[in-house]
């Protein structure tokens, strides 16, 4: 019985050839279409301005050069634009971490009187899309004069809802006997969340980190309007700006936008596994 | 609830834990709670506050004018022009990038060589900010020097000026968006199509169903909780489009890119007329609120087989 189930998985999933060399074509074609587009970013920040600018376009550079990459910090703020996106996500990533999981460790170990209508609550602010609450965010940032600031930028996002709703479905899954244990030697909370509870999540932590760090960095629309300065920008809105007044600088464009991929692409290919479990946690748990 | 993991009989020696344990519940919960109510709950109220008013930035004193803000809109054709451009950009980014995302994560669940490194690779986009991204794909459109002009003027295609041109910009956009997005959609139904049990496929081998019959039977009702997710999730991303919109057109040309979320940042932080800006913006909320009820009601998500 056991062996003919063992037969059939091995068979299962496994399909006819011709059938396999058209899904891997097609495969590869997609592959190739999502792929291009950063083949190309990265060559066209390699060629001299003449090549960039020569049609039909070149692919690959007759003549390499760095000149972009160099040019960069002198015809950009780019150091500033590295230094403010560094600030912006790791602060907002640290600091929602340490705050999202205190509060996922109460809602999820603590007993309490309301303790499932807090949770519905903070649920309920994820409802409301961050578009109704930037006017007045604005708005009050303007009037005690923090925007164009580094805490005009990262202070409003020091939690997330999500990260709160991600860390305690986890937290709930821990077993609760050490804790008792710990409790009965008279640990203290603080000690059981520091000690215990958070040394045990390490891959919801790693995962909720990856999470913020990569909505952040990324993050558009906020350092858009809370900042004024190009000092102030971070790498997308600085670069995007940029692109606002210098059209075809493409080169130098191209340069930019490699730097500013580049964190996320090496952070993926060492970590493939957080990045996905934060995805497929957030497509299955709801 | 609160005595579920007790010992018999230790209820009354450890009561007082319990308001120990209330007590260190909420300072711990103290900073994200401040921090929610100071900077969304509160929010939400004056956007509420603030669409009641006549209200520039730096108004001293900001004139009551009732729903005048909204009667407004309703009278806007250029705020109409918006909903119509999003309505536009939803129905041809969430099925393409939907069907795209399905069909690659049941491609991908099969026993193929190579499989983690194309989920990787169709994930890449997902990595890399929108905003750069949509710089690079205005390089790729230029009519002048790009490569999207110069393959399809080898393939003998049409020569378009796609980000130019106000009948194919929104078509461009539309593209540019399943290309970002279906590698996040893919992960998402690809770990929901791991999460089915191999059983119910060796029953219906024994049963004779043949591939296709297995896919529409087990796989999809199977996949339902994921894929409404998707689609849900799909769909609220939709209907706030803005950073490639922004970089890409900035709305243009004729507004014919011009989504609600670029229509409230104009309005807003570009003319700052706040109050006609936050109107806007809720009814941007009633309209995603609605839309996703509808979905969760008319998909049953309750219902899970």
């Amino acid at each position: 019985m056991n062996r003919a189930a063992g037969i059939h998985r091995a068979r299962r999933g496994e399909i006819a050839a011709p059938a396999r060399l058209l899904l891997y074509v097609l495969l590869i074609v997609t592959a190739l279409a999502v792929a291009m587009p950063f083949v190309i970013m990265l060559f066209t920040s390699f060629k001299i301005r003449s090549e960039v600018f020569t049609f039909p376009p070149l692919l690959i550079p007759q003549t390499w050069t760095t000149d972009n990459y160099v040019l960069l910090w002198s015809r950009l703020p780019f150091a500033k634009l590295v230094r403010n996106s560094l600030i912006y996500s790791f602060s907002i990533t640290l600091a929602s971490l340490l705050f999202d999981s205190m509060c996922a460790y109460a809602l999820a170990r603590l007993n309490f009187r309301g303790r499932n209508v807090m949770f519905i609550a903070i649920l309920a602010t994820m409802m409301v899309p961050a578009q109704v609450t930037l006017v007045p965010l604005f708005f009050n940032l303007f009037e005690i004069g923090w925007i164009n600031t580094f805490q005009g930028l990262i202070v409003p996002r020091m939690t997330s809802a999500f990260g709160i709703f991600l860390l305690r479905q986890f937290f709930v899954s821990i077993p609760i006997d050490l804790e008792d244990a710990a409790r009965i030697d008279g640990a203290g909370e603080f000690r059981i969340y520091w000690q215990i509870v958070l040394p045990l999540s390490g891959p919801a932590i790693a995962t909720v980190f990856i999470f913020h760090f990569m909505y952040n960095w990324n993050d558009f629309l906020w350092p858009l309007i809370i900042t004024m300065t190009q000092e102030m920008r971070t790498l997308p809105t600085g670069l995007a700006l940029f692109m606002g007044d210098h059209n075809i600088e493409y080169g130098l464009l191209m340069a930019g936008a490699t730097l500013a991929a580049l964190p996320l692409i090496i952070a993926f290919l060492f970590a493939q596994r957080y990045f996905v479990a934060g995805i497929a946690l957030t497509g299955t748990k709801e | 609830m609160a005595q579920a993991h007790m010992p018999a009989g230790a209820g009354r020696t450890r009561r007082p834990l319990v308001s120990a344990q209330a007590r260190a519940a909420w300072l711990f919960m103290a900073p994200s709670l401040l921090l929610l109510i100071a900077f969304v709950v509160i929010p939400i109220f004056q956007a509420a506050w603030m669409a009641l008013h006549d209200w520039e930035l730096a108004d001293l004193n900001p004139a009551f004018i009732g729903v005048k803000n909204f009667v407004d809109l309703m009278d806007d054709g250029r705020f109409w022009n918006a909903l119509r451009n999003t309505a536009v950009y939803a129905v041809g980014v969430v099925p393409g990038q939907i069907l795209l995302a399905l069909f690659f994560a049941v491609v991908l669940n099969l026993r193929l060589r190579g499989r983690v490194f194309f989920r990787g690779l169709f994930f890449l986009p997902v990595l890399v900010s929108f905003a750069v991204e949509a710089i690079v794909w205005r390089y790729l459109l230029d009519p002048d020097i790009g490569f999207v002009a110069y393959y399809s003027r080898l393939a003998g295609l049409p020569h378009i000026q796609w980000l130019r041109d106000p009948d194919y910009a929104m078509t461009a956009v539309i593209l540019i968006s399943i290309w970002r997005w279906f590698g996040f959609n893919l992960v998402i139904l690809l770990a929901g199509l791991q999460g089915i049990s191999q059983s119910y496929y060796e029953a219906a081998e024994v049963d004779g169903a043949n591939n296709v019959q297995q896919f529409w039977q087990i796989t999809l009702p199977l996949l339902r909780p994921s894929l409404l997710f998707a689609l849900v999730n799909a769909v609220i991303a939709a209907l706030q489009a803005f950073d490639q919109i922004y970089v890409l057109t900035r709305g243009g040309p004729m507004f014919s890119t011009e989504t609600i979320v670029a229509y409230i940042y104009r309005q807003g932080f570009t003319n700052f007329d706040m109050g006609y800006a936050s109107a806007a913006a809720l009814v941007l909320f009633l309209l995603i609120f609605v839309v996703t009820i509808a979905q969760l009601r008319l998909l049953r998500y309750q219902e899970v087989p």
